[in-house]
């Protein structure tokens, strides 16, 4: 706490406005007192003696002349050993202690420490006294859960220190001193293994930021294969309500290929929380055998959680991922939504009574929206190892219309755009990806002539779709028809996903790339049909094949035998191959 | 603290500012007129004005009126005695039954702690085979009816009201209009279901600062009965309204308009009653039931929008009828699986074929030729409109379900519906079967 004192003079919402008579910064928390409450605040304008403050709880019952405390410190996040398979609040409340202590109902004016203060962590010291560290070098690890978790440097230690002192390998709490630091001019520092970092800035501790290219793997086939996302890229998921956002960020959660997966629940549904809650403790991570909860933090503040926390949450989370990014490790930061973030800030705007952009939006949206995704990147970090943090946000347009300001503004920050269509979700097309609108300008698993290739297929018999719907079916030529039997099978047996079946919920880049080729080796070739009812039945076979191939072990018995019988049906009435996709079968093959 | 002030500064709308001193946001005054009393909250405060919005309205207030103010927040009172009664939106009798004062409880508390909610697990049942069988409804739901004005959604309420298998009902009317008001009462008294509900009700022609209270005062007293290991489902009628009640005092606070005119906030405002809809782990639950009307049937429309946004699922009432396309509870996945084997397998099945019936009518208004599978498909969506979607029903889920294998089997052989084969063995209806074998 500063010497700083202020009083409210104003309440408006969850804004209040107070007089102070001492030195205060931006961003800083302060504290409304009231009775034997103390509600978090952050100033976000200061005028002369006036500030103004929004406060992350309810307002109800703060009068004029309240008391109100300065801290000096930005709004931050507490850092060290525990966090993983956590659940806070925007303000980074672990939840479930809260619950233990308030019962059903979230208590307004209860923070607790977000890290455990009695769990012991085995501390291995990687440094001895009398050598020289900065800012983010190791002192030492502590294992966490399948991690080594580093314990750094803090951050905000700009100089060059020689370590006095440095505990040996045993067991300790964060509170705990580990190491002792002393700068040029003999002032010590006490290190324990935790530290705080304010969550709107980013961490930048690293030698470089490196151009991105690795991939990072989903699992779904249209997003691996047609829109792929990059180890320490970005992209965004817009879409109407029920067209299947969360279900696809539930998805993603679960089977990326990532070290780390920080889960942002920003302003949704609570009962989508509850469902990864309850289920991730009881699922396993295939990649290391132990629970999926053990790789994964949630942040979790949903719509009836106040509306201030709800900015913050999303910055907790980034702020998360780039402490763990310091750790060589690859992490996803998954925000639902983002729209709800960008109209807490709106709600705020309207407040402050500043002049009101495009839908009463604040002018900064885009610079702030910029700023959050460009916390994303992959690093190589002092010790050479790399790290990353990958950034997916999904938006929620105001009537399903990507035209409206938060989408706009997303999508000239992001490397990826994986738009949800409402049609394709209401024909239960499920991922509802629209195929033909969504982009990448990251690179994928399967070569890009061969998916352009695809990709025209499917837009062709889109078109002639559009075509039949005028002159039906007597009115198409039979390679009209062709076509558009081809792009419908493709749709059905590669884009579409089924997320309930064991195999084909989560399909690896390999297998992607197999299938991909001998799907490729159908839509290459020319058919004799003798007539459009032939041509139907021939496709509704193969897709029935195809399904039952996708649903089959990877390289089993069962999986060798469909794809068999798979070509075999296509020889049977194969009469060529398409001139312009010789060479992609070339490349393919591999 | 009872300080009397009598001296209002000024009188805008719904809004009065008084200068006063120690009152606190939230808190309540009565407003002494000429034409009654009645209650005001803070809604502002600025220095030492207060900007207050007057339940009953800014209009007949004089500047010399007298406000006094309470020192609390808006309460209500709660007791098993509210059961049977009707209230407006600030807890005042409509009926001729006595005033309560005991007990009173605050509105508007906090939410609940994600963690400690649980996977939804019950569905609740209505006898309606669109909501049973298709769209099923689950305890802690909140679902919205989307629908145009001059649509029998409350029709549909008060039907869910008298049928669904809950401990209780609310009724939360906001803007209703007197003869819906009145239409409501009567179908549940003689549906013999007053005597587990409680209506609060607000009028077209009350003032609209009330119609603010409504779901506040209904889901704060929901919670209660809810912590006390009763099932409530609360009907909220119809949210529209409210959504616009909120837009006029916000353009009277000189609020700056985002969407329409509608506040910046109106997401959370609606969330913040939404999610109130709660399974209490080792005690009772709250489901919510909406109406939404959508202006001009456009469901972009930032009410309806919103709140589908907010909601899990929606039904869409068109045409008298529960539309089976659009219309989802997305929490039907949760129970389906627990009432019958061939719950899932009908729902799917029979929405399938009834869209294909869909596209064979689309093909025969634009003069294609019919098939046999056409006729066939023709003959069915006929018996499914007429039988299953009918809202005035009330069966039992595994009736409907049984009704739903006749009306396959009436239109369709058995290898025509696309159902697994071990389900149709089991559920076929005989006689149809054997003729089957013998063709």
């Amino acid at each position: 706490m500063t010497e700083t004192r202020g009083k409210v003079v104003g309440v408006n919402g969850n804004m209040v406005s107070v007089e102070v008579d001492g030195n205060i910064s931006l961003n800083e928390v302060g504290y409304v007192v009231i009775g034997d409450k103390k509600l978090k605040a952050e100033v976000i304008r200061i005028r002369g003696n006036r500030a103004e403050l929004q406060v992350f709880e309810m307002t109800r019952g703060i009068g004029v002349d309240d008391p109100v405390e300065f801290t000096g410190e930005l709004l931050a996040v507490e850092l060290g050993p525990g966090l993983l398979s956590m659940i806070y609040d925007g303000l980074q409340n672990p939840l479930p202690e809260l619950a233990e202590q308030c019962g059903f109902f979230l208590e307004r004016g209860i923070y607790l420490p977000a890290l455990n203060r009695t769990t012991k962590w085995t501390f291995t010291p990687k440094v001895k006294a009398g050598d020289t560290v900065t800012a983010a070098d190791t002192l030492g690890t502590v294992p966490e859960g399948i991690f080594d978790h580093r314990i750094m440097v803090p951050f905000d230690m700009t100089e060059t220190y020689t370590v006095k002192s440095i505990v040996s390998q045993g067991d300790y709490t964060v509170e705990d001193q580990v190491a002792e630091l002393e700068d040029s001019k003999g002032n010590v520092s006490q290190l324990t293994m935790k530290f705080e970092w304010p969550v709107k800035r980013a961490i930048s501790n690293y030698e470089e930021r490196l151009k991105t290219g690795e991939q990072m793997v989903t699992k779904l086939r249209i997003v691996d294969t047609f829109i792929p996302v990059s180890l320490g890229g970005t992209y965004c998921i817009p879409g109407p309500f029920g067209a299947g956002k969360t279900v696809m960020q539930q998805i993603t959660s679960r089977n990326a290929e990532v070290d780390i997966v920080i889960i942002a629940a920003c302003g949704e549904r609570a009962g989508e929380v509850v469902e990864t809650l309850r289920e991730f403790p009881e699922l396993t991570d295939p990649r290391t055998g132990r629970t999926l909860m053990e790789r994964t933090v949630i942040i979790c503040n949903t719509s009836s959680m106040p509306v201030a926390a709800r900015e913050a949450s999303v910055y907790t989370a980034v702020t998360l991922a780039e402490y763990y990014r310091q750790m060589g490790l690859h992490v996803l930061v998954l925000a639902d939504s983002t729209s709800r973030w960008a109209q807490a800030m709106r709600e705020m705007s309207g407040r402050l009574e500043e002049i009101p952009g495009e839908e009463a939006f604040p002018a900064y949206l885009e610079s702030v929206i910029a700023g959050f995704y460009e916390r994303s990147g992959l690093v190589r970090l002092k010790d050479g190892t790399k790290g990353s943090v990958t950034i997916g946000g999904s938006v929620s347009p105001a009537g399903g219309n990507f035209e409206e300001p938060v989408t706009q503004a997303t999508l000239k920050v992001v490397g990826a755009f994986h738009g949800l269509s409402r049609e394709r979700s209401d024909a239960r097309k499920y991922p509802a990806i629209d195929p033909l609108d969504s982009w990448s300008k990251y690179p994928g698993s399967v070569d890009k002539d061969a998916t352009e290739y695809a990709r025209n297929i499917l837009f062709r018999g889109n078109e002639v779709d559009q075509m039949m719907k005028v002159v039906g079916e007597e009115g198409t030529s039979l390679d009209d028809y062709v076509i558009y039997q081809k792009g419908e099978f493709m749709d059905a047996v590669y884009l579409q996903q089924n997320a309930f079946d064991p195999v084909d919920a989560a399909v690896s880049v390999e297998r992607q790339q197999h299938i991909f080729r001998v799907m490729m080796q159908i839509l290459a070739s020319n058919f004799n049909f003798e007539g459009k009812d032939e041509a139907r039945m021939f496709f509704n076979e193969l897709r029935q094949k195809f399904i039952d191939y996708n649903g089959s072990e990877w390289d089993g018995d069962d999986f060798k035998k469909l794809e068999k019988a798979i070509l075999d049906q296509v020889e049977s009435k194969k009469s060529g191959v398409d001139r312009l996709a010789v060479d992609i079968l070339e490349t393919t093959k591999a | 603290m009872q300080k009397v002030y009598s001296k209002i500064d000024a009188i805008q709308g719904n809004v009065i500012t008084v200068t006063a001193s120690g009152v606190r946001y939230g808190d309540l005054a009565t407003v002494n007129s000429a034409h009654g009393t009645s209650l005001a909250e803070v809604i502002r405060l600025n220095g030492t004005n207060v900007s207050m919005q007057v339940f009953t309205g800014g209009r007949g207030i004089s500047t010399g009126d007298e406000v006094r103010f309470l020192g609390h927040s808006m309460k209500i009172s709660f007791s098993d005695n509210l059961l049977g009664r009707i209230f407006d939106g600030s807890g005042r009798p409509r009926d001729n039954g006595p005033t309560l004062e005991e007990n009173l409880i605050e509105i508007g508390g906090p939410s609940v702690n994600p963690a400690r909610r649980v996977i939804p697990r019950n569905m609740i049942r209505t006898g309606i085979p669109m909501i049973d069988v298709f769209n099923t409804l689950v305890e802690s739901q909140k679902l919205p009816i989307f629908s145009v004005s001059g649509e029998p959604y409350n029709d549909l309420l008060s039907r869910i009201a008298m049928q669904a298998e809950v401990d209780m009902i609310i009724l939360a009317g906001i803007g209703l209009k007197y003869d819906d008001y009145l239409t409501f009462r009567e179908q549940l008294e003689e549906g013999g279901a007053m005597a587990r509900t409680i209506f609060f009700v607000h009028t077209a022609s009350d003032p609209i600062v009330e119609s603010l209270l409504v779901p506040d005062v209904s889901l704060a007293v929901a919670e209660k009965f809810a912590l006390k290991g009763k099932r409530v489902l609360v009907l909220l009628t119809d949210m529209t309204n409210f959504a616009d009640s909120m837009k006029e005092i916000a353009i009277t606070m000189e609020q700056v308009p985002s969407n329409r005119g509608y506040p910046g906030d109106l997401y959370s405002q609606l969330a913040a009653r939404y999610e109130k809809a709660v399974d209490f782990e080792g005690a009772g639950s709250i489901t919510i039931l909406g109406a939404t009307t959508m202006p001009g049937d456009d469901v972009t429309h930032p009410v309806p929008d919103n709140t589908g946004y907010i909601t899990e699922g929606q039904y869409y009432l068109r045409n008298g009828r529960i539309e089976p396309f659009g219309s989802l509870s997305r929490l039907k996945q949760l129970v389906n699986d627990k009432t019958r084997e061939d719950h899932r397998a009908i729902m799917d099945g029979m929405i399938r074929l009834y869209a294909a019936y869909k596209e064979s009518l689309e093909k025969k208004s634009m003069g294609f030729r019919m098939g046999e599978w056409d006729n066939k498909l023709l003959k069915y969506g006929e018996a499914f409109e007429r039988t299953m979607m009918d809202l005035s029903v009330n069966i039992p889920l595994e009736e409907a379900l049984d009704k739903g294998w006749e009306i396959l089997a009436e239109c369709f052989d058995a290898n025509e519906t696309g159902l697994k084969s071990d389900l149709l063995r089991k559920f076929w209806p005989k006689q149809e079967g054997q003729r089957q074998e013998s063709a």
